[in-house]
């Protein structure tokens, strides 16, 4: 068959340069996608704000009424408290991850995109390469902004970097917003609808935890150690205690958690009628 | 060109598509006629390899979309009036697509203009209105500029300029060379647009031919002939095949014979003739008559 490739308006064909779908193609595609919905640098500033203000304000709190506590409770680890802000930060940066996907879902836009990528895979990579990088940046970013801050308001009684095991938490807090992201993503993909993935997230790291407590401790012990909440938790603990696992085998099951998610979500992606 | 061998699609019990074949042909507009709930906008699925098929295979160009290199430059399809993020301007929803295979940006604001949403693609797509987000689907389905392109009911919700607009685009479309694949649930625009017709009713093939021959075939021209001879008339062009029939006095509806046959019988044999035009019976005249019994059956089952 003989191919006219006249167009209606003027030929583009000379400026398309050896058009063909790449991997680095789709992650640009990715990249223009994240940036050009407004919700996007919205969520992620109060996800920023959220961590950085509410790591200092916990300082803040801590530094004007004394570090002792109720009586015979441990003091709080000073690095622990400039990241208290990561608890709901990961709300807001799982959140967004779900709307990453689902976004695309509800609206339609996933048969625009497989229809220019029918492979679909490269689509899931290259969101995860995207949104995964941004979240690490704006992570570190405000987990390092946060420790800083907040060791400045505690003043003598604050921690550097330097000290043992306080820069691992503080990268620690860093992988773990991301983490929580990339399953929100995979959720997302998973379930695609928002409101059932933002569900199964806040059920998997807000409210299990709090469930398997109720259970007997024998079950309770081990099951509580693997919860991806506890396991990425220890990670960015400077001391994580007997009680979980110690950091880094917490980071390997954490890790876990969001690659198994999103190994599942590629597989029905693929799998699945878009 | 694509090309569908027999292609199946069940959901659950419910079968939406059976056992359906057809090809359509570059250089001429291809309606896809059917009922609402016939199988168009699933085949259509399937074609872009969005729905897996239950059986059977769908090509474009000969491949499977996801076998070619640049999908966007094989097939421009709109499937759906809305299939863009209304956060996302018109223009940034194009550039997204256009990434994915390479596509100039010079490309995007060509569509753009093309389809006429130069001054508001920059504007939130969420924002336009139903015809506007139509043309923003079609200067996504163009965007690649593909060999062939797909549409599924274009002309929903489009006002009169805007139904013109698309007939005419689908026509210089084809007349550059294009395959192009219209579904309507409207025999009419069929009509307007449509030269090969492939018609579906309950995911089954029902015709795949030339619209003038779904026409004559399914109904059969009328001729309409006034004379101050009637009955002279009546007698010349009467034999096996030809029926005539007379709703008001001096004028005959003849079918079974051509106009020109007609013309050169009356001349033989003297008689003068003050009318003679041919009727054609309509698109949805024949597609009622093809698809009677269908409609029936499933019009019983759904009150049963």
């Amino acid at each position: 068959m003989s191919t006219d490739t006249s167009t209606l308006a003027g030929s583009a064909l000379p400026a398309l340069s050896a058009p063909r779908v790449t991997t680095a193609r789709v992650i640009r595609s990715e990249w223009i996608k994240l940036r050009s919905l407004r919700s996007t640098p919205i969520t992620l500033v109060a996800a920023l704000a959220v961590v950085i203000g509410l790591g200092v304000a916990a300082a803040a709190v801590v530094s004007s009424g004394g570090r002792a506590g109720p009586p015979g409770a441990q003091a709080v680890d000073p690095t622990d408290l400039s990241l208290s802000g990561v608890t709901l930060g990961q709300l807001i940066i799982g959140v967004l991850g779900v709307l990453v996907v689902t976004g695309e879902y509800t609206t339609g836009m996933i048969r625009a995109t497989f229809s220019a990528v029918p492979t679909r895979l490269p689509v899931l990579w290259a969101k995860i390469v995207v949104f995964g990088g941004v979240v690490l940046a704006i992570s570190l970013v405000s987990s390092l902004a946060a420790f800083l801050g907040g060791q400045a308001v505690l003043g003598t009684d604050g921690v550097t970097l330097g000290d043992s095991g306080v820069l691992r938490a503080v990268l620690g807090a860093a992988i773990y917003l991301t983490g929580i992201g990339l399953l929100g993503l995979a959720l997302g993909a998973i379930l695609r609808r928002t409101a059932g993935a933002i569900g199964a997230l806040v059920g998997l790291i807000l409210i299990l935890p709090t469930m398997v407590g109720l259970l007997p401790d024998s079950w309770s012990g081990p099951l509580a150690k693997v919860l991806p909440s506890n396991a990425g938790g220890v990670f960015m603990a400077v001391d994580p205690g007997s009680a979980l696992l110690a950091p880094w085998a917490g980071l390997a099951v954490f890790v876990t958690w969001f690659a198994g998610a999103l190994v599942i979500a590629a597989v029905l992606l693929r799998r699945r009628d878009a | 060109m694509i090309e569908v061998v027999r292609l199946s699609k069940h959901y659950g019990d419910t079968v939406a598509v059976d056992d359906l074949s057809f090809t359509v042909r570059p250089g001429i507009v291809t309606g896809f006629l059917g009922p609402n709930g016939a199988g168009k906008s699933t085949t259509m699925r399937m074609i872009m390899g969005l729905d897996r098929p239950t059986s059977g295979a769908a090509t474009v160009n000969g491949r499977s979309l996801a076998e070619h290199r640049a999908p966007l430059r094989e097939i421009g399809a709109l499937l759906e009036a809305r299939a863009i993020q209304p956060g996302r301007s018109a223009r940034d929803h194009l550039l997204a697509l256009a990434a994915t295979t390479g596509i100039s940006d010079r490309r995007v604001d060509e569509v753009l203009d093309l389809v006429g949403l130069h001054d508001v693609a920059r504007r939130r797509a969420g924002a336009f209105s139903l015809g506007m987000g139509q043309r923003l689907g079609i200067a996504s389905a163009l965007l690649g500029d593909p060999r062939t392109i797909m549409l599924d009911e274009p002309v929903n919700g489009l006002d009169p300029d805007g139904i013109l607009w698309i007939r005419n685009l689908l026509k210089s479309l084809a007349a550059e060379g294009r395959t192009v694949f219209v579904s309507s649930h409207l025999m009419s625009e069929m009509a307007l647009t449509a030269e090969q017709l492939v018609v579906v009713a309950r995911g089954r093939l029902i015709a795949d031919v030339a619209v003038a021959d779904f026409v004559r075939n399914a109904v059969g021209d009328r001729v309409r002939v006034r004379s101050p001879h009637a009955t002279e008339l009546l007698r010349v062009l009467s034999g096996p095949g030809v029926t005539i029939t007379s709703t008001e006095r001096g004028v005959l509806d003849v079918t079974g014979l051509t106009a020109e046959a007609i013309g050169e019988r009356a001349f033989a044999a003297g008689l003068v003739l003050h009318e003679l035009a041919t009727e054609h019976a309509s698109l949805e005249e024949a597609f009622m008559a093809m698809t009677k019994d269908l409609t029936d059956y499933s019009a019983r089952k759904v009150a049963a």
